[in-house]
């Protein structure tokens, strides 16, 4: 009697896993901090389970490669698009065609067979201390290399995938060897040997160590938003510069998201995919880490709109990838360290 | 001290080649060594145009960065480490049993977590320097003011963090000096400073050179502390070679590079070491004859003992306090307490992992001293100074490729895909940790044991024990301060492990070091506080354990104790 019992609950527990929940992997280059929030969300509202390991995501490629046919991968996420771009290179991405994603997201920030999506667009501007510098003073990413700016600009290590990536923009417009001497000059110009995050170069300018500094833009806004009082006053003394607005505009990054070829859950990887291009999530990435939407009916935050409309620039994103190598061989060369 | 023989077991009994243990030593030490040959294979493949990059533009600043920090981590550990060991052992003052466990307490803090406090407070933009300049009005330029983001404050702040290692062997070597030694020294004239430089020092100078050879090999594993202050030195390097330039064989060349540099160091440490043996065979220092300070010697001891805690446990940890106040809230957010449960019971696990593993492979050499067992140990130590990321990947190659093996085979032969049975699993987290961290608990049981004259292995046979009984019943007890010691510090450098443990965990399995990183890479240093905190106190229980175990150890008689790595059977 008893082991009939036993033999039926263990029954019971082999099928219940068997026929476990649908449920989604991603490998997240988006810390957890702010990607769990969203997932969870979407855990709600489909009843899939998401699972999630965060990582750079170099690495996170890397381990995708090496884990091969059986990888458990189902999305990856990326919070640049030079590594959407290194992932298709190494074949893990698969094309997803969804109607809803095609709507959501305008063809400039997705690969045109929907191996990636672009879902949040970042800017990398100048910045600078609004009491020793006028808005005036300075237009273009190219005025950073003006002698005039001698010991005034700081900016982080271009071993930064954001400053790799700026240099890759450039590449892509002005070509190398323009590029490099660029860079050079921009070594010429730095108040010191770049160390750091984005906003400690926001800090050193108001400490009066530099006058200008390159930053992306939500840095700036969490600063604005921290709570913490010393941060606050800093960010307060700050404006922001669009750089090119005459020409090509400031330097956009993406944040995106890619199926991989190997998923076991395509179904439940698409939906995932088409939730973070939806209402809310797009909201929420607007809204807590202040990006801007790749989605225009998305309201901007009130901390970005303080920044002020800006002309992006429209690169095919694809060249930032493309061109990351050549930019940190060229940058080693200009002795950006 | 009463100098013995040298360690020769071998030509006591006859030494069997085919015996299980030594076969079983060599498949471990083999398997665990699978990672440093993955990395020493990229030799073998073409890195492109890379080298001719590399050679042409930063290759020489990261030989150069490495090698200057490697100088001046060297002398900072050894002056903060040597000097109060030898205060503590050897004099008396208020206060110097608190300092005896105090001073290990920086062993608590990660490098990377120290840099960012004291840039939190020195930084140009810091409160000091900002209230400086209001105070007196200056503009920035306009006084002098030391910039901790340098080479010089990278030395800083890995010498606060290292120094431990260095006053952990030297406390023990003096500590087990016996006290005759220096009484004999100071009899026939010697002052008690030149008891210190003539006797003392030159005696525990191997124990010393291991402290300073660990402290080393952090260093050349760091990254985080690197990369935060912008200093390109080989591990960066090799980051940089990996993601920036997307060429991960140039990046495992680096690596096996920088091994090869570390395989030299070590064969000269060894063969140093070898230069010096010496069994400890006297009684030890009686508290009793510790000489008690006054003056001006307990101005010196209180300097020396005083300014390491400060620097390195207590200004950083209010600091992390202050932080953790302000951002409270959040502090509390996400899973804390599941994070802190992950990151203890994967030290718990690996840590005893890692003292039986060592225990066995230094036992299995001392029964049967080979070339080759003594090679693959000098292999497996390697892997401590492998920063953690490359370990990973070493890791994750030869698994996964198994893994996929076995499940084509299943597929093909019962139309059964197994998956990935070890890749993505704590198993293999475990395993890479093992790679990392095992040689610092190597090296603690293997100056342990050899501490224990082999005729104590004889009387064990002349009574009919079998070598196993002999280890469990004659040599852990004796040395159960080494082994409390190899223990507690794989613990707490698991705790404090990142890269590895990025990439390597299963889903949805975070840690305190990983939140911590995570909150600071977003630049939200008062937010990472909490966990930082978290980890901080957490290791703070075995630190407090461990140095009470060293007390202990010491105290009870009959017992030939703690680290003293005088000598290997290397």
């Amino acid at each position: 009697m008893f082991a009939n019992k036993l033999l039926t609950l263990a029954f019971g527990v082999l099928a219940a896993g068997l026929v476990s929940a649908a449920e989604v992997n991603v490998y997240s280059a988006r810390s957890e901090e702010l990607i769990k929030p969203a997932l969870d969300r979407f855990t709600e509202e489909t009843g899939i389970e998401v699972n999630l390991i965060t990582e750079s995501a170099d690495a996170l490629i890397r381990r995708i490669e090496l884990e091969g046919v059986n990888s458990p991968a189902d999305v990856l996420l990326t919070v640049d698009a030079g590594r959407l771009f290194r992932a298709e290179e190494a074949g893990i991405l698969a094309s997803v065609d969804s109607e809803v994603l095609r709507e959501n997201i305008p063809a400039a920030y997705r690969h045109p067979e929907g191996k990636w999506f672009g879902l949040s667009l970042r800017s990398r501007v100048i910045m600078f201390d609004k009491s020793r510098v006028s808005a005036d003073e300075i237009a273009d990413y190219e005025d950073l290399a003006d002698p005039k700016w001698k010991r005034q600009i700081c900016i982080r290590s271009s071993g930064n995938i954001y400053n790799q990536s700026l240099l890759a923009s450039m590449i892509e417009h002005r070509g190398e060897e323009a590029t490099e001497a660029w860079a050079e000059g921009l070594v010429a110009n730095l108040a010191r040997r770049p160390q750091g995050g984005d906003r400690d170069q926001i800090r050193a300018v108001v400490a009066g160590q530099c006058k200008l500094a390159v930053a992306n833009t939500y840095y700036l806004a969490g600063m604005i938003n921290s709570g913490v009082a010393e941060d606050v006053a800093v960010a307060e003394q700050i404006g922001v510069l669009w750089p090119n607005q005459d020409d090509r505009g400031a330097h956009m990054n993406v944040s995106g998201a890619g199926m991989i070829k190997t998923s076991k859950n395509q179904d439940e990887a698409r939906q995932l995919i088409e939730f973070l291009s939806g209402d809310f999530a797009q909201q929420w990435y607007s809204e807590v880490n202040n990006e801007y939407s790749v989605r225009a009916d998305i309201p901007v935050s009130k901390t970005l709109q303080g920044f002020g409309t800006f002309k992006a620039d429209t690169l095919n994103l694809e060249a930032l990838g493309r061109h990351n190598a050549a930019a940190v061989r060229l940058a080693d060369r200009a002795g950006w360290q | 001290m009463g100098v013995g023989t040298r360690l020769r077991v071998n030509e006591t009994r006859p030494r069997l080649l085919f015996q299980p243990w030594p076969l079983s030593l060599l498949g471990l030490s083999l398997l665990l060594a699978t990672p440093i040959f993955v990395v020493f294979s990229s030799m073998f493949f073409p890195a492109g145009d890379i080298w001719t990059h590399l050679l042409d533009t930063v290759f020489a600043r990261y030989v150069r960065n490495s090698l200057a920090l490697m100088l001046g981590v060297s002398i900072g550990v050894l002056a903060l480490g040597i000097l109060p060991a030898w205060l503590v052992t050897n004099y008396r003052f208020p206060g110097s049993k608190i300092f005896e466990w105090a001073l290990l307490l920086p062993l608590a803090i990660p490098a990377y977590i120290i840099a960012y406090t004291y840039t939190g407070m020195l930084d140009v933009a810091g409160p000091l320097q900002s209230s400086l300049r209001e105070i007196f009005g200056w503009h920035y330029g306009e006084y002098w003011f030391p910039e901790i983001r340098s080479l010089g404050g990278a030395v800083a702040m890995l010498s606060l963090v290292f120094y431990p290692y260095v006053y952990l062997l030297a406390r023990a070597a003096f500590a087990e000096q016996s006290g005759s030694v220096l009484e004999v020294a100071r009899s026939l004239g010697s002052s008690r400073r030149a008891a210190f430089f003539r006797v003392a020092l030159p005696l525990a100078r191997p124990a010393i050179v291991v402290g300073l050879s660990i402290a080393l090999m952090e260093t050349l594993a760091d990254y985080g502390t690197m990369q935060y202050f912008g200093l390109s030195t080989f591990t960066t390097g090799i980051y940089r070679t990996w993601n920036g330039l997307g060429s991960s064989v140039g990046a495992a060349q680096l690596s096996a590079l920088l091994l090869g540099f570390v395989f030299i160091l070590v064969s000269i440490e060894n063969w140093s070491r070898k230069q010096s043996q010496f069994f400890n065979t006297g009684s030890r220092v009686h508290l009793g004859n510790a000489h008690k300070l006054t003056g001006g010697g307990l101005l010196v001891a209180y300097t020396a003992c005083g300014l390491p805690v400060l620097f390195g446990f207590v200004v950083p940890f209010v600091q992390l306090v202050i932080w953790a106040t302000i951002t409270f809230d959040t502090v509390m957010s996400g899973d804390f307490a599941g994070y802190l449960l992950n990151s203890v019971s994967l030290a718990a696990v690996t840590s005893l992992l890692a003292l039986t593993f060592a225990l066995f492979i230094a036992y299995g050499r001392r029964l049967a001293p080979s070339f080759a067992s003594s090679f693959a140990a000098r292999i497996l130590g390697l892997g401590y100074a492998l920063p953690g990321t490359v370990v990973a990947i070493g890791v994750l190659l030869p698994f996964a490729w198994l893994d996929n093996r076995v499940s084509a085979f299943m597929l093909a032969r019962f139309d059964l895909s197994t998956g990935l049975l070890l890749s993505g699993t704590a198993f293999i987290l475990v395993f890479a940790y093992l790679v990392r961290f095992l040689p610092i608990a190597m090296n603690t049981v293997d100056a342990g044991l050899a501490k224990i004259r082999p005729s104590m292995d004889e009387a064990g046979h002349s009574l009919g024990l079998s070598s196993g009984k002999i280890l469990r019943r004659v040599h852990m007890p004796m040395m159960r301060g080494s082994l409390v010691t190899a223990l507690l510090l794989v613990f707490v450098d698991v705790l404090k492990e990142l890269p590895a443990t990025l990439l390597l965990r299963p889903f949805n399995f975070n840690t305190l070091a990983i939140r911590t990183y995570e909150l600071a890479n977003e630049e939200r240093l008062a937010d990472a506080a909490g966990p930082a905190l978290a980890i901080v106190l957490a290791s703070l229980i075995p630190v407090i354990l461990l140095s009470r175990s060293l007390r202990q150890a010491r105290r009870a008689p009959g017992e030939v104790s703690i680290t003293q790595s005088m000598e290997s059977n290397k």
